[in-house]
Parts: C-alpha cells; structure tokens; sequence
C-alpha cells in the first residue's frame, strides 16, 4: 500500500553551509528494513527537485545507519547559498524533515505502526 | 587490576546565541553537573558579533554569556560547577573583562580562562603566503573572489586548549570559536587524562558533545514527528540533558529529575543525526568519528546507556568558516481574508514585480511565498485547500546589490491596502534592508594555527 512517511517514521533537519540535512528514523526495525528498500537518493532527488540546484541526484547524499534504524540524507546546495544568504522564510532547512514525511512510499499494511 | 568507578557529569548550557539559560539551574540544583557546556555561536552567529566589535572595539563577545553567569554563578559556585562556554566570539578578553567587572563588584571569587588564536580574519594573507589555499571546501572557489567583503574568519579550534585551562585551575574557560562538541571534549578529556591519541574515547566524549550541544534538542525539543511530539511531557519547564560519563567514555544519557522533556532512544538519535554530514566520518579538530558502531540502551524513566563509539585519527587540517556580505535583501509583506485569499496574495505579488519592473531596480532573485500555504514545505505543500484558505499572507523577498532597492521594495507594500485586493490584514510596519552574508568553509593546515593559540588565566579575588 501507499504510505506517506510520517505514519511510520520521525524525521529531524538542520544546515550546514549551503547544504540541508535530514535524519530520517524509523520506529521499528521492520520499518527500518522498508525504508531502506524504498528510499533510494533518485526517489529523494524527485521529491525535493524544487530545492535542489539541478536535475539529477547526484546532489543527494544517503547512508543507512542499521544500528539506530535510521537513514542519513544530505541535499547538497538546496539553502540557496546558506542561511545567512537565504531568502526564504525556512532560511535554515528545520522543515526540510517536515517535507520528507510528506513522501509516500509502498510499504506493507502490516507494519507496528499502521496496526497500531 | 583497578576499576575506576570515577563518573563526571556534564550539562548542557545554551544551545545558540539567544537561548534561556534557567533550564540549567535545574542541572546544577539536582542534576550532580560538575560541568557545564554552553554554546553560545552558530554557523553565523560570529558575523553579528563583528559588527559589534565595529562599533565598539570592547564588543564583539555574545553578550548572554555576562547575564548568564550572574545569574548562575552563586548556585554554581555551591555546587562546585565550571563553566566551558565560546560566549568570547571575537573578544575572549573583552568577556572576560565584563564578566570580572561584575564578579568584582558582587565580591565573587573565580579564576577565569581565555582560549585565543581562533580568529585568522587578520591572517589570511599571511596564510595564502605560507601556501594555504584555503578554497572553498565544497564549490573549489577562489577565496580572493570574497576577500574583501569578508567580515570575520576563524577557525575551529578543539578541546585540548580547554582542557589545559582546566588544568591549570580555570573555574570558567571563555573560547571563541571551538568545535561545539569541545566544550564538552576539553573537561572529560581533563577529569579523565585521556591520551589525545586515544581515538576511540575521543570518539565517544565526541558523541556526547554533539548530543549536549543544542541544549533541548537533545531531550526531547524540536522532536521532529507527528503526533509523538505532544507526547514530551511539560515542555515548559524542558530540561536540559546531561551526560554521565565513566573514564572508558561509556555514559549514562539523562535529564535532571522532576524537569520535562525526554531522553530516549528516539530523542536523542534525532540530535545524534543533527547536522551530520557522512555519518561514518564526522570530522571534529580532535578525532574522526564513526557513527556507525554507537549503542543505544533505553532504560526507560529518560536514561539511556551510549557506548561503542569508535574514532579514527584527527585530521591534519583545521576547519575555517569565513563570512562575507554578499549584498542585501528585501522584504515585503501583506495579507488577505477570505474570500479568495491565495489569489488575492498571488494577485498582489504580480502587482509588486510589475512596479519593480517599472522602477528597472536591479534584482538579482525573487522569492515569493505564501504564509499559511507554502511558505514552509515549499514544492511540497498540499494544494488541496489552497483556493479555501480562511486568511492567507504573502511574504516576497528579493536579493539586489543595492541597499537602497532592498529598502525601498519593503515600502511599496503598504498602498496596497488602500489600492490593492479587498480584507486586508494590518501591516505591522515595513521591514528594513537585511545585509545577507556568504558562507566560506576551507580547511587549514593545524600546526599554523595551533602555534598561535593563547592560554590565559585570571584570578578574581
């Protein structure tokens, strides 16, 4: 089934420079073990291209930590330059995270979460 | 074989520059700290306090640091607490100063240190000759093309300089610009007498840094979720976390008791990822380390046991963060009720790129969002309720070499309210011309800044 993320997963961002990032966790290793299937740095690449600086996904970083469930996200050149030169109201990427959980994925129904 | 039972106990202080300082009271009160990291600079915190020392050479210092210890110091100074703070910015000295004008007038005794040599804002030519490049890390970029705007330099600097401030008696250590995780590093580092070599407990006094470094974000605040943030109890009285360490860097996460928030493995994996780029290399001027190997055991009742940290050799280089005013923006605001309330603002804004148009004001880029709509998720706002909007406001910014244009563009909003789309919402004022500021991260070779870091000890009496 189709499921957006912030049904199964929490998420924090942050900035460094001119580059936004996100920490995306799940709450239970079966969902760990989907969102590291799904999420792929093309999928990420499609779901934010309006932040980042070109086509492509070569501007995404991603890395699976298994022992904290989680997957570690970077969008190279997405701050317009960094936040001190940013003209948007979310200068530092803190809703960057918020965006992410907008993204759907398949995912079975049976996952602790969505029986919950 | 000797077991040392020895623990040492580190709270968090501030988190940036701006941040309460009453949730530390708790951690001395009951908390069992003996110390107290606080971080008072941002990425570009350190340009604010350049313009500062511009106006007034004796600034230039974050000025929460002075209240912060008057306020604390009394307890503090019961209970046995140090202070290790970067609230000296760009004047260790001049925080100093400050600080024992008003430890002298309320009789308080305490030795003081500073740590100097981080700024190299004066050095840049000197470096460039001494054949550092210092490029931009991640663009290659020349740095003479900024050299001139540029408004401050300095490097991070890491823990060893505080913890020899320690040792030499230091009850407070002011610091310019450390890596933030060092002003936890530099007292474990001291209580411990931890070899700098010793990468795998630098690795793990590392970790706790980071996790203390953005005060409530490390227990429980900015919980990025939905739904399980209004699940952290007592937001209003958050504490902030504490790390309990032994001498083989494994610690014991927690918060003070009978404060809000919470310290679990959800909470504080979240800070652990915060602002962490390759999580298998996370570069501090002290060690490498890998995120990869960390344990994390949820004992419930907000404690959680952290070991496993594993560190790789420090770099050979220091990191430098320039800023430099890359021109100015303005900014317009106004909003609208329903009926019609998005388009009413898009309306708007098509309106006001006509007149700056007409006014042939050179402007580099445009920004318009939508308050209400999309001004945070941006492309990935939901439309669905965009045209039933209850009230909408539009906020449009733009970027322009020229002070003037970003000044005047603010002021062309107002007769809107009077010659504009009907219900509109008060003004609340026009807002000035903000002075915008390029990021210049390059990396430096250690030994030509180490060389030139100060110690320097004070003793009030």
């Amino acid at each position: 089934m189709k499921v957006q993320l912030w049904r199964i997963a929490h998420a924090r961002s942050g900035d460094k420079a001119d580059r936004a990032d996100i920490g995306l966790f799940a709450f239970d290793p079966e969902t760990y073990a989907v969102l590291k299937r799904e999420i792929t740095k093309e999928r990420l690449a499609a779901h934010f291209a309006a932040l980042l600086p070109g086509p492509g996904a070569g501007p995404v970083e991603l890395w699976p930590l298994d022992n904290i469930l989680a997957l570690k996200i970077v969008l190279n050149g997405a701050l317009q330059g960094g936040a001190a030169r940013s003209l948007r109201m979310d200068n530092l990427g803190k809703n960057v995270a918020a965006q992410l959980l907008r993204m759907e994925i398949e995912a079975p129904g049976n996952l602790p979460r969505l029986l919950r | 074989m000797k077991i040392s039972t020895k623990t040492v106990r580190v709270g968090a202080g501030l988190g940036f520059y701006g941040d309460s300082w009453q949730p530390v009271r708790a951690s001395i009160e009951r908390g069992g700290v003996q110390y107290i990291a606080s971080d008072h600079l941002s990425e570009l915190t350190l340009a604010i306090l350049q313009k500062d020392r511009q106006k007034d050479p004796k600034a230039g210092y974050a000025r929460d640091g002075v209240p912060m210890l008057t306020d604390l110091w009394p307890l503090a100074a019961k209970h046995d607490v140090k202070f290790v703070l970067n609230a000296g910015g760009l004047n260790p000295q001049g925080a100093r100063e400050a600080i024992a004008r008003t430890f002298c007038e309320k009789g308080w005794k305490a030795k003081i240190a500073t740590v100097t040599g981080d700024s190299v804002l004066e050095r840049i030519d000197e470096l460039r000759a001494a054949g550092e490049a210092l490029v931009h890390m991640d663009t290659g970029g020349d740095i003479a093309s900024v050299r001139e705007r540029m408004l401050f330099a300095s490097a991070y600097l890491g823990a060893q300089p505080i913890a020899e401030a320690l040792a030499r008696g230091a009850d407070i250590v002011l610091t310019g610009r450390v890596a933030d995780a060092a002003l936890t590093l530099g007292p474990l580092a001291h209580e411990f007498g931890w070899q700098w070599d010793d990468w795998d407990r630098m690795a793990a006094g590392l970790t706790l840094g980071h996790l203390l470094e953005c005060s409530g974000q490390g227990s429980g605040g900015n919980f990025g979720s939905s739904g399980e943030w209004a699940k952290v109890p007592d937001y209003a009285h958050l504490g902030y976390p504490i790390a309990e360490v032994s001498e083989d860097g494994t610690a014991l996460f927690t918060k003070p008791p009978g404060t809000g928030g919470r310290v679990s493995f959800d909470t504080i994996r979240q800070q652990l990822l915060y602002e962490v780029h390759n999580p298998h290399a996370y570069y501090s001027p002290d060690v490498v380390l890998d995120m990869g190997t960390l344990n994390f055991e949820d004992e419930g009742h907000d404690r959680v046991r952290i070991s496993g940290a594993s560190g790789a050799a420090r770099p050979k280089t220091l990191k430098i963060v320039a800023g430099y005013q890359d021109g100015w923006m303005g900014t317009g605001m106004i909003g609208f009720a329903w009926p019609e309330a998005y388009a009413k603002c898009e309306k708007s804004a098509q309106i006001i790129a006509a007149l700056v148009q007409e006014r042939g004001w050179a402007v580099e880029d445009t920004n318009v969002e939508y308050i209400g709509y999309n001004s945070l998720l941006g492309a990935n706002a939901d439309p669905t309720y965009r045209d039933q909007l209850n009230e909408c406001f539009l906020r449009m910014t733009i970027r322009t070499k020229d002070r003037k244009v970003a000044d005047a563009f603010g002021r062309l909003f107002p007769w809107l309210g009077l010659s504009g789309p009907p219900y509109v919402g008060s003004m609340k004022g026009v807002q000035p011309a903000k002075e915008l500021l390029g990021i210049w991260p390059a990396l430096v070779n250690r030994e030509l800044i180490e060389s030139r870091i100060e110690i320097s000890l004070e003793e009030i009496k």
